[in-house]
């Protein structure tokens, strides 16, 4: 049963029906360091997608590359069939360390991305009020980031990155500075926000867990050089009670599935 | 480069003792305990002067009298009229100079190559030595004593802003530039936002020199304003007298350093209000 | 910067401008600015000048003195303020308002109290470094993790060997860097003092020379007060760098 979650290296991918981001033969040194070789990969429209992998798999440095944050020494990056020179207003990050400004209120914060494409203020704060809401910050639209928790600041980050429509949605270990009852609570909330939101998400973590909770679709990276080392689907029913994942059969398997894999990586 | 150029904003002043927050910020203390501190200070003030320490040491009574007779009589209002116009004009100048050159030094690597240097060897070392010359250029008027703030002021600024610049949180950048931001967005909406404190700290600090500066200026050459109030009553053995002055020049530079920093506070950083 | 792939050092761009200062100099643009060379032959002469050794040992001894009162009464004021509460609410505003006041203006008061002589310019140098010395160090003394204070106590450290061996250490980063800024506000209160006093070392020297114009040895004794405040500045932040290891590993 687990085989026919799983599919092995080298992955024969053929091409899902639609692919909103597709990776092609992408690699990236920084000096002598291989940080990843020849990445082929596509991104399923409207899927969650996470990258996984030990520290050191380039996971980052791939979304960065998507995010048009850093520029691969090979290979191609297209969006919805356009190659990716840059950042573009079809993505939007969500940064590790939150990157809020410290000066500017929620308000402010969730709506700069508006504010730099030169949204009058009317129409960006109305957009970033709805978002604050739907990210469970309403209220706080006036408190700056160091009056909140770690887990609220991240929910400004991603907030803000809801509210330019983007449709590619690329979080970087979005959960790793908040704390493990936020985690929670945050995850949950992310799996209701994902069916509200019909985006694309490209989620990078190294919690094995957290990558089975939330994703469709998780591709496993090894590290030195980063390669892609499988693909895995679980099949995980997330409708009703976002509790009852956690004691789900098939979610403890795949769990157990990746570890088994990923531990030969580990010291 | 830029993390090993230090300025002396890291440690001085007003900045670190209330600005970290830290529990024992004199500031963030009852009155009371402000008032006890500055009663005691009087005291062994008074104490000494009735000892006395020195015949040229008038008491703490005797100071405070001396003040108020300088002040009805107008001599040290109209001094503080000569003193202050150089003084704010130097200040202001090395402010738009000062900022401007630290964010383009920040901002260019050929600017910062040129001009740092300079100015690293203009913080450390002892400017005060070209004061003389300055007002024998431009003579004893208000050029020279602008001229007198402004060398003393515009080094700590310009290195204030620059290593601010320098060192702005990367992480904002990279955020910007994901949210599309233009260049000329990320240096306004990103970079100066984030460097205002450090700058902030060092116009303080420019405006701490330029009381120096402006001081050093009457003192040496100049028989003006406060400084020549200060000669003045050395000369004619009024201890009282000079004490005063020289007591209200440190208290109004201290008054308008306490104001700076609540005006930062208050209008620049809303988020530190109340935290 | 970077030049045909060779990163030049930011401070080589003073040659740079010793060579415009040659230049306009020789164009005789200002005639405050002598050519540099001038300013360098001058800048020999002078060394060899009585008059400029005994002032530069006057100056140097008055440094000194005045320097080492600073960080003797300095160091333990600031280890006082940031071990003791109330030590710290009665002076901590005190020091602060002279650690950024306009000094130069007691200048006079000391002139009048100490004499027109070196004791002033001791007194000067004193007042215009001992501030931020303890700023520092208290800073440096506030900053020591409470654990580290436990741990010594928990071993059963005595109160001295708690402040010998502890405290005086984990402190002693922050402690360099108040004693470098002290030693260049020293510099600084040398210089005005002497200008102030103006009968003793380098003040004389300035006031002879700029009043008789004589600006390439006007322009030689800056450079080497400025070469003298700069070398101090680098010989500390070398010792600093030395001890930064463990400053980094403290946090």
């Amino acid at each position: 049963m687990r085989s026919a979650v799983l599919r092995k290296e080298p992955p024969p991918m053929p091409a899902p029906v639609d692919s909103i981001v597709e990776v092609r033969d992408i690699s990236k040194t920084y000096g002598d360091v291989e940080a990843l070789r020849g990445i082929d990969l596509d991104f399923p429209r409207g899927k969650l997608t996470s990258l996984l992998g030990p520290s050191g798999c380039g996971k980052t440095t791939l979304l960065k590359i998507i995010a048009g944050l850093i520029e691969a020494n090979a290979g191609t990056v297209t969006v919805d069939g356009k190659p990716v020179s840059g950042p573009g207003p079809e993505r939007a990050f969500v940064f590790q360390d939150f990157a809020l400004m410290p000066w500017a209120t929620v308000m402010r914060n969730v709506a700069f991305g508006l504010e730099l494409r030169g949204v009058n203020k009317t129409e960006r704060e109305g957009k970033a009020r709805h978002y604050i809401g739907e990210v469970g910050l309403a209220g706080f639209e006036n408190k700056y980031p160091h009056e909140l928790s770690g887990g609220m600041r991240q929910r400004v980050g991603l907030a803000r990155a809801l509210s330019v429509d983007a449709e590619v949605l690329l979080l970087d270990e979005p959960f790793s500075a908040v704390d493990e009852q936020n985690r929670r609570k945050f995850q949950e909330d992310l799996i209701r926000l994902r069916t509200n939101q019909n985006k694309t998400f490209i989620f990078v973590t190294h919690s094995i867990e957290e990558a089975v909770y939330i994703s469709d679709r998780i591709v496993l990276l090894s590290p030195r050089p980063g390669r892609v080392s499988q693909i895995i689907e679980p099949e995980i029913d997330r409708s009703g009670d976002p509790e009852r994942i956690h004691r789900d059969q098939h979610y403890l398997d795949t769990v157990d599935e990746i570890w088994q894999g990923l531990k030969q990586y580990v010291e | 480069m830029a993390s090993s150029i230090r300025t002396e904003s890291e440690a001085v002043g007003f900045a670190p003792l209330s600005g970290r927050g830290e529990a024992a910020g004199w500031q963030d203390h009852p009155i009371l305990l402000r008032l006890i501190s500055i009663a005691l200070f009087a005291g062994i003030w008074e104490i000494a002067g009735r000892i006395p320490v020195s015949f040229a040491f008038p008491t703490f009574s005797d100071t405070i009298i001396a003040f108020f007779g300088l002040m009805a009589d107008g001599s040290l209002p109209s001094a503080y009229l000569s003193t202050l116009q150089p003084l704010l004009l130097g200040v202001v100048l090395s402010a738009f100079i000062g900022v401007g050159l630290g964010t383009l030094c920040g901002l260019w690597r050929t600017g910062e190559w040129l001009a740092i240097p300079i100015f690293i060897v203009l913080q450390a070392a002892p400017v005060a030595a070209f004061i003389p010359m300055v007002t024998f250029v431009y003579g004893i008027g208000l050029t020279a004593k602008t001229l007198a703030v402004m060398i003393l002021a515009l080094p700590v600024i310009v290195l204030n802003t620059y290593k601010a610049v320098r060192n702005v949180n990367e992480s904002l950048l990279v955020m910007c530039r994901s949210f599309l931001g233009t260049r000329w967005q990320s240096v306004t909406k990103i970079i100066l936002p984030d460097a205002s404190p450090v700058i902030f700290a060092g116009l303080r600090l420019g405006v701490a020199a330029g009381f120096v500066g402006v001081v050093l200026a009457e003192l040496l050459i100049t028989p003006t304003g406060i400084g020549d109030l200060i000669t003045f009553h050395r000369s004619r053995a009024d201890y009282a007298e000079m004490y005063a002055t020289i007591g209200s020049i440190i208290a109004l530079s201290t008054l308008t350093l306490v104001f700076l920093q609540w005006v930062e506070v208050r209008i620049f950083r809303p988020e530190k209000r109340g935290a | 910067m970077t030049l045909f792939g060779y990163r030049v050092p930011m401070m080589a761009s003073l040659l740079v401008w010793c060579v415009v200062w040659e230049i306009v100099g020789r164009l005789d643009l200002i005639f405050l600015l002598p050519p540099f060379s001038d300013v360098l032959v001058a800048a020999v002469d002078l060394v060899q000048l009585p008059s400029w050794q005994s002032a530069t040992v006057t100056t140097l001894r008055a440094f000194a003195i005045g320097m080492a009162l600073a960080i003797v009464v300095g160091i333990p004021l600031g280890i006082l303020m940031g071990r003791v509460r109330i030590a710290d609410d009665l002076l901590g505003m005190w020091v602060n308002i002279f650690s950024s006041a306009p000094l130069s203006a007691i200048v006079p008061v000391l002139m009048i109290l100490f004499g027109f002589g070196e004791k002033t310019i001791v007194a000067a140098v004193f007042l215009f470094a001992i501030w931020i010395i303890v700023l520092d160090t208290r800073a440096g003394v506030r900053h020591i993790s409470p654990s580290l204070i436990e741990m010594a106590r928990s071993y059963g450290a005595s109160r001295p060997a708690l402040y010998t061996k502890i405290i005086l250490w984990a402190a002693l980063p922050e402690i360099l860097a108040g004693i470098r800024l002290g030693l260049i506000r020293g510099v600084k209160g040398v210089v005005i003092g002497q200008l102030l006093v103006a009968i003793v070392g380098y003040g004389a020297l300035f006031e002879t020379f700029s009043r008789n114009f004589r600006m390439a040895e006007f322009w030689a004794l800056t450079i080497i007060l400025f070469a003298f405040a700069l070398l101090i500045s680098e010989l500390i932040e070398r010792a600093e760098a030395k001890v930064e290891y463990y400053a980094g590993a403290r946090q």
